[in-house]
């Protein structure tokens, strides 16, 4: 099995860590890649966006022609998941701001999101969410996080803050406002294992 | 969901949030056309400041935080994060800064220290801070202080990079060096290098700095930003080096590029062809000693 990170920019090492970890506790083994050019998407049983600044992140996508790899790849039935940044390239639409900046967009989900949902980053913050496939609460750190504020009948809403969906899936493809690689804490990632297991 | 269970500007936001610019640029910019310019070019996020360091140094009298007018022009116009530059030691500059939200603050060399002595309780702030370390002791007296990411000196405003190459292959040198020294060891490199144990251990164990370490200082072209992360830098910071440039689209773009593919030469080579010349610069060895803004700092 072959785990690929994109690895353009932002926090791609906690993420390939963060596998590599629940990989372990799972007792199972599986490579992860780096990717940072086209051509590798295609080899991949599993994609994850991780956070960084989504502008950035959608030009050089977009540039280095990994952008239409990934749609094939998630039209194909591979397992895709975003934080944060990801969230927001996995949408179909976006707000005035995505606009304005041109932002490229994967598409994947049928979801409209708002990039700076909570605010400027002295509004980031941490705090317990609730989410449907763990038995316990889950401490989730938010940064400078976008959220979902609408959707289609197709999308599955995990969880909200207020009426803010912060956590959300649509078939293979699996959304989150915040980081579940910056805590030791890999219940996200084991579920999201799980669904590359098909579990 | 109850706002008071939010919790913020914890450890782990502040340096999350730097985490998420790794691999990224970060540009200087002086009014909102520029920093629409930086966002366009695939900037991860812009530094808010009166004046480039090039013209700073120009300039000579008191550097000091930007007019809050274009500070605020500024975050108003990108959506990409914005920091901000206050003086070594100036709190309330820094205090300034966070209300008119600004991301991350940066407590900079390249202004006029207000405190020879002490630098701000980084701390007490929400936002994280990011400070300037020429070695592994000032970094991890930095970090001490609750700075959020670190990036090495250089020499501003030079578009020289070789005190930017210097400040990264010390730092980067001097974490190998812990590798394999035991507790007793180590506590001798602390004494030595006046940093803090606990952090000094947590250096050699993870084998690199705790938090996030961008370049600094002299970056001017395409192939420079590549060496800097090449030596092993987490991305790098453009000062004058963009919009002094001749071209200052095509630099920015040339540069975002360069970082994104620093091992790969046959990119880079073509990434800068076409950009036009790069700022005309100063070689750090014709600077008078007393304008070395590196050396502000302790």
């Amino acid at each position: 099995m072959l785990i690929g990170v994109i690895a353009i920019q932002g926090d791609v090492s906690e993420h390939v860590h963060a596998i590599d970890n629940a990989l372990a506790q799972r007792g199972e083994n599986a490579d992860i890649v780096e990717i940072k050019h086209s051509g590798i998407v295609p080899e991949c049983d599993a994609i994850v966006l991780p956070g960084g600044e989504s502008t950035t992140l959608g030009r050089l996508l977009l540039k280095e022609g990994i952008s239409e790899e990934i749609k094939q790849a998630a039209a194909a039935g591979i397992p895709v998941m975003g934080t944060c940044a990801g969230l927001i390239l996995l949408a179909q639409r976006g707000d005035s701001q995505v606009a304005k900046t041109h932002q490229h967009l994967l598409g994947l989900m049928n979801t409209q999101v708002n990039r700076n949902a909570f605010g400027r980053q002295r509004d980031s913050f941490e705090t317990d969410l609730e989410l449907p496939f763990l038995d316990s609460s889950y401490r989730a750190v938010f940064i400078r996080a976008p959220a979902i504020i609408d959707y289609g009948q197709d999308v599955e809403i995990l969880s909200k803050i207020d009426d803010r969906v912060v956590a959300a899936r649509q078939g293979n493809v699996l959304a989150l406002a915040f980081h579940p690689e910056l805590t030791d804490d890999l219940r996200v990632h084991q579920y999201f294992l799980d669904m590359v297991k098909g579990n | 969901m109850e706002l008071e269970n939010l919790r913020h500007g914890t450890e782990l936001i502040k340096r999350g949030f730097a985490k998420m610019q790794k691999g990224g640029v970060i540009m200087d910019v002086t009014n909102a056309d520029q920093a629409r310019i930086a966002e366009e070019a695939g900037a991860v996020a812009v530094m808010a400041l009166q004046a480039v360091p090039a013209d700073i140094r120009k300039a000579g009298g008191v550097a000091r935080m930007a007019d809050p007018v274009i500070v605020s022009e500024i975050v108003e116009t990108v959506t990409i994060p914005v920091m901000g530059k206050a003086r070594i030691g100036h709190f309330v500059e820094a205090e300034i800064l966070e209300a008119l939200g600004v991301d991350m603050v940066d407590e900079s060399e390249v202004l006029t220290p207000a405190d020879n002595k002490y630098h701000i309780d980084k701390t007490q702030f929400t936002v994280p801070f990011v400070c300037g370390a020429r070695n592994l002791g000032e970094a991890l007296r930095r970090i001490n202080e609750g700075a959020a990411m670190i990036r090495t000196k250089g020499e501003a405003g030079t578009g020289d990079v070789s005190e930017a190459v210097k400040h990264m292959k010390k730092i980067m040198g001097e974490v190998r060096e812990l590798a394999g020294k035991n507790k007793e060891e180590l506590m001798m490199v602390a004494r030595e290098i006046e940093a803090p144990i606990e952090l000094l251990m947590e250096t050699a164990e993870m084998q690199r700095l705790p938090v996030v370490n961008f370049a600094a200082g002299g970056i001017a072209t395409p192939a420079d930003a590549a060496l800097m992360m090449r030596l092993g830098s987490d991305g790098v910071f453009v000062g004058s080096g963009i919009f002094k440039a001749e071209n200052p689209e095509q630099m920015a773009s040339a540069i975002v590029e360069a970082v994104n593919n620093y091992d790969n030469p046959e990119v880079l080579a073509e990434v800068s062809k076409g950009i036009g010349a790069g700022m005309k610069g100063q070689s750090v060895d014709s600077i008078p000693e007393e304008q070395i803004l590196q050396t502000r700092g302790w």
